[in-house]
């Protein structure tokens, strides 16, 4: 059985069919790819599978338990975690504190141990500063971590967006053009972190991108869409041959 | 670029505490030799008053990213809450301090009610309406306690709408909650010490909750609610909690002002929208999400004008200047720019944010 | 039941002031996506130079509207461009406390000029009443005149905004400022053109309510504009049917609280009104969702 399983997945706005009929399987471990043209429909597609759009139709089932519909947070807390295409940090809090709102839900106390620091908000506190900052040398942030967020240059935003999502202990990742933006070298350095987080935390990489040279480098597989419809889906050197994909991204 | 670290929170948190206690101990010398007027003796209580509502305020406006315009009305619920209290309670035996600590309780659990009652409704709604229904909410209050009468004889509590003789008292009855009159005789448990201790407690659980687990959620969200929510946190659950905490702190100043003074009565100028706004302007002013800041704005600009009477009739027309003047200065493009170029400034402002 | 009759048209008068202040909220609301605070007190600004006119410099009544219409839209685009156009991009908190300096800063300007006193407006509207069966319902004419100026003012704005290119242009620009700019609109104008047309009613509305209610003070305009806020919510925020619609009810419901509820608990009532309908329907009456783009 795959991780995730989406079928006959649907959702217009107002008379547009923005996405219609989409469907994927992703295995555990898998890097997958999804990529089309602007406007197809992937960002539609991720928003529906975070539960920030609510489907029409179809069915999303992670780790074999139905999160269609679901809201933002029950998804995160079900295993779904991701990027953003326009970066959002928590801009006026520290790197170091960016990772440890992701660590939120698996690492609690209560407000008022927080207000009075009882003992157990101190010890809780260490653990989440230790843990946030092996995530933070992950991503060779971890001299940062006291740099608010939005001082960060534009690559190692990107990272920490990555780094916060890890932190939320998902079973997938959804990761939203993660290179836009980025120049040949970092784009280069990002396919090898992401290869390394899929291997060192065996984690099931999702990823929208329009960087043909990475997504050929890194995804196993690709689905592709146009116009809110599945183009074509597959291994990624067959998809990236097929005429009909060829046509879209260059035209007639 | 700034750097943050932990230590410097817990340092920064001690020197406001400091702050406080050094400030008090200098009145308390300076009041020891006689030097100080009867005009600033009288404003010592207020100062604290004022510096809780602004240090609270801020944790709405700066700290949760939401603007409030009712924070008096908080302070109102909470300050007749607790003198209803005191009054009752002011024939009885309980002593003096647990009566005031009662009364503190209440107000602040009081207000914290309100908070979360109109909270429930309001944070899950866009900012601008926040800003309008806790005005509402504030007027709502205000109009509300000078209807209220409450009086009490031998049969209990009686409660009207209309006036105090429809009350229906009893022999030897009477009358707590007066209309617009208010209520009149709560002892006067307060004074300069307890207006500092209030302060510093207020401190301490602001300073706490920021730098805890809970208080960094709800600068997430301030900071990007969609990305908070996406790495699961309860957005409304922790707006509320922030929204209530704020109230309820705001309550306790309440508590303050009721028992420092003889009458209480809910006026425009002491509990209505304009309070709000000073409250507001004193933040602003620290420096919005600066508790520190808000607080010494908050003493400065109660002190200022009773030093400078001669400025009073301009008083309210500067604040809304130098209110202008601070967003322009902060946000427009230009300002942004002479800013870059200046980077002093820069390091000035970026030093100011982090000020928690 | 006459009484009631000549409740419910007083408060459809009242409720017709409301709805034309409110109209300057929600437009400026829907297109520069801002609560203009300072909104109300344009009103207060319009009464004082209608106020001046007709006592000071003994113009008649109609040249004292059109000098006050004058003097409000200048101070509207005014407003708009030193302290609103800077901080278009700026957080919705940061533009939202400026909106309330400007206020605090036309009350205590009028505060400094005109004194605190108490000036007692004279009415600028010389109709007869009309009396309705027998006698027992009574007409005045500034609630004819308000009532009859609301309509008048809505058929000319709904004209306006789908009949002219400068109205589909405000259209344009509050569906979406980039796309309007791209069309080759001219955006900043066009939000001038909006805030000149908000102002101008503020100054018409200031006269009807002054009208009917003669005293005039420096905080005169902030409450009816609070009120008008609320009717614009009320009725959908954004939507110029919405504020017609929402200010009519809102002047209603405060006049009916008054004669049979409280006279003192009337404002409560209004503003419990906004509460519960933001609990209920936050995009009020007529109001469309607005989707956040991730």
């Amino acid at each position: 059985m795959a991780l995730l399983d989406v079928s006959n997945l649907g959702i217009s706005f107002g008379g547009l069919r923005a996405v219609d009929n989409f469907e994927i399987h992703i295995e555990q471990g898998q890097l997958y790819g999804l990529i089309g043209p602007n406007g197809a429909g992937k960002t539609t597609v991720f928003n529906m599978l975070t539960g920030v759009y609510k489907p029409d139709d179809g069915k999303i089932e992670l780790d074999g338990k139905n999160i269609t519909g679901k809201k933002t947070i029950e998804i995160n807390q079900a295993g779904v975690a991701r990027t953003f295409q326009n970066i959002r940090l928590f801009k006026e809090l520290s790197v170091l504190d960016n990772v440890k709102v992701g660590l939120h839900n698996h690492h609690p106390y209560s407000t008022l141990e927080g207000i009075f620091r009882l003992p157990n908000y101190f010890k809780v506190e260490k653990e989440m500063d230790e843990r946030a900052l092996e995530l933070l040398k992950v991503f060779d942030l971890d001299k940062e971590a006291d740099f608010l967020a939005s001082n960060l240059p534009y690559g190692k935003q990107r990272k920490l967006e990555i780094a916060r999502a890890l932190a939320t202990q998902p079973k997938l990742l959804l990761l939203d053009e993660p290179a836009a933006g980025m120049n040949p070298n970092e784009t280069k350095e990002l396919m090898d972190t992401i290869r390394f987080v899929r291997d060192q935390f065996h984690m099931t990489i999702l990823l929208i991108e329009h960087d043909m040279k990475l997504v050929s480098g890194i995804c196993e597989e690709l689905t592709v869409l146009n116009f809110g419809q599945i183009l074509a889906s597959g291994q990624t050197s067959q998809v990236l041959n097929d005429p009909q994909v060829i046509k879209a991204y260059l035209g007639e | 670029m700034k750097k943050l670290n932990l230590s410097k929170n817990a340092k920064h948190d001690l020197v406001t505490y400091g702050i406080v206690v050094v400030a008090y101990l200098v009145m308390e010398i300076l009041m020891k030799a006689g030097l100080v007027s009867s005009l600033l003796k009288g404003l010592l209580v207020p100062l604290c008053i004022y510096a809780i509502m602004a240090v609270s305020l801020n944790l709405t406006v700066g700290i949760l990213g939401e603007l409030s315009l009712g924070h008096a009305g908080f302070m109102c619920v909470g300050a007749f809450a607790s003198a209803f209290f005191s009054m009752c309670m002011k024939e009885s035996a309980m002593p003096g301090g647990l009566r005031f600590l009662l009364a503190l309780i209440i107000g602040a659990l009081a207000a914290g009610i309100f908070g979360i009652l109109i909270g429930i409704p309001v944070l899950r709604l866009r900012g601008d309406y926040l800003a309008i229904v806790t005005l509402a909410f504030g007027e709502i209050i205000k109009n509300l306690v000078n209807v209220l009468y409450i009086g009490r004889d031998v049969d209990g509590f009686h409660f009207s709408m209309k006036d105090s003789l429809s009350l229906n008292l009893g022999e030897g009855g009477k009358v707590i909650v007066n209309g617009a009159q208010g209520i009149t005789g709560t002892p006067n448990d307060s004074n300069f010490t307890i207006g500092i201790i209030l302060l510093l407690i207020t401190l301490v659980i602001i300073l706490n909750f920021i730098h805890s687990r809970t208080g960094r959620a709800v600068m997430a969200i301030r900071d990007n609610r969609i990305a908070a929510e996406s790495v699961g946190i309860n957005i409304t659950k922790y707006k509320l909690m922030a929204f209530a905490i704020s109230a309820a702190l705001a309550g306790i100043a309440g508590v303050l002002y009721a028992h420092n003074l003889a009458t209480l009565t809910a006026l425009p100028k002491n509990f209505g929208y304009n309070m709000s706004i000073m409250i507001l302007v004193y933040v602003v002013l620290g420096g919005i999400g600066s508790t520190r800041g808000s607080m010494i704005a908050a003493v400065i600009l109660t002190l200022l004008p009773e030093l400078l009477r001669g400025l009073n009739d301009y008083r309210m027309l500067i604040y809304s200047i130098v209110l202008i003047a601070m967003m322009l200065f902060n946000w427009s493009p230009k300002a942004r720019e002479f800013r870059e170029k200046y980077s002093w400034k820069r390091i000035m402002k970026n030093g100011k944010k982090e000020e928690v | 039941m006459s009484s009631f009759l000549s409740y419910l048209i007083t408060g459809i008068s009242l409720g017709s002031v409301y709805a034309i202040i409110a109209l300057g909220y929600t437009m400026v609301y829907g297109i520069a996506k801002m609560l203009n605070f300072a909104h109300g007190d344009v009103i207060m600004v319009g009464s004082y130079i209608a106020f001046l006119a007709v006592g000071a410099m003994g113009l008649p009544p109609i040249l004292a509207v059109i000098l006050a219409v004058v003097v409000c839209t200048t101070l509207g685009i005014t407003i708009e461009k030193i302290a609103y156009k800077p901080l278009r991009t700026a957080s919705p908190l940061a533009v939202l406390i400026t909106a309330i300096g400007v206020s605090y800063f036309l009350q205590n300007m009028a505060l400094l000029i005109f004194g605190a006193n108490t000036k007692m407006f004279t009415s600028l509207i010389s109709i007869d009443a009309i009396n309705i069966g027998d006698g027992t319902v009574v007409v005045t004419g500034e609630t004819l005149v308000t009532i009859l100026a609301c309509i008048f003012i809505m058929v000319c704005l709904t004209l306006f905004i789908n009949k002219t290119k400068a109205g589909q242009a405000m259209l344009a620009v509050s569906e979406d400022k980039g796309a309007a700019e791209l069309m080759g609109i001219n955006v900043n104008g066009t939000i001038s053109l909006t805030f000149a047309i908000g102002s101008a009613l503020a100054a018409i509305a200031g006269v009807l309510l002054c009208s009917a209610y003669p005293t005039l003070t420096p905080y005169t305009g902030s409450m009816p504009g609070i009120k008008a806020f609320v009717a614009a919510v009320f009725g959908g925020i954004g939507s110029i049917p919405g504020a017609f619609i929402g200010g009519i009810l809102l002047g209603v419901i405060e006049n009916m609280s008054k004669a049979y509820i409280s006279s003192q608990l009337s404002d409560a009532i209004v503003f419990s009104v906004l509460i519960i309908v933001l609990l209920v329907k936050p995009t009020g009456i007529l109001g469309k969702k607005i989707h956040e783009k991730v």
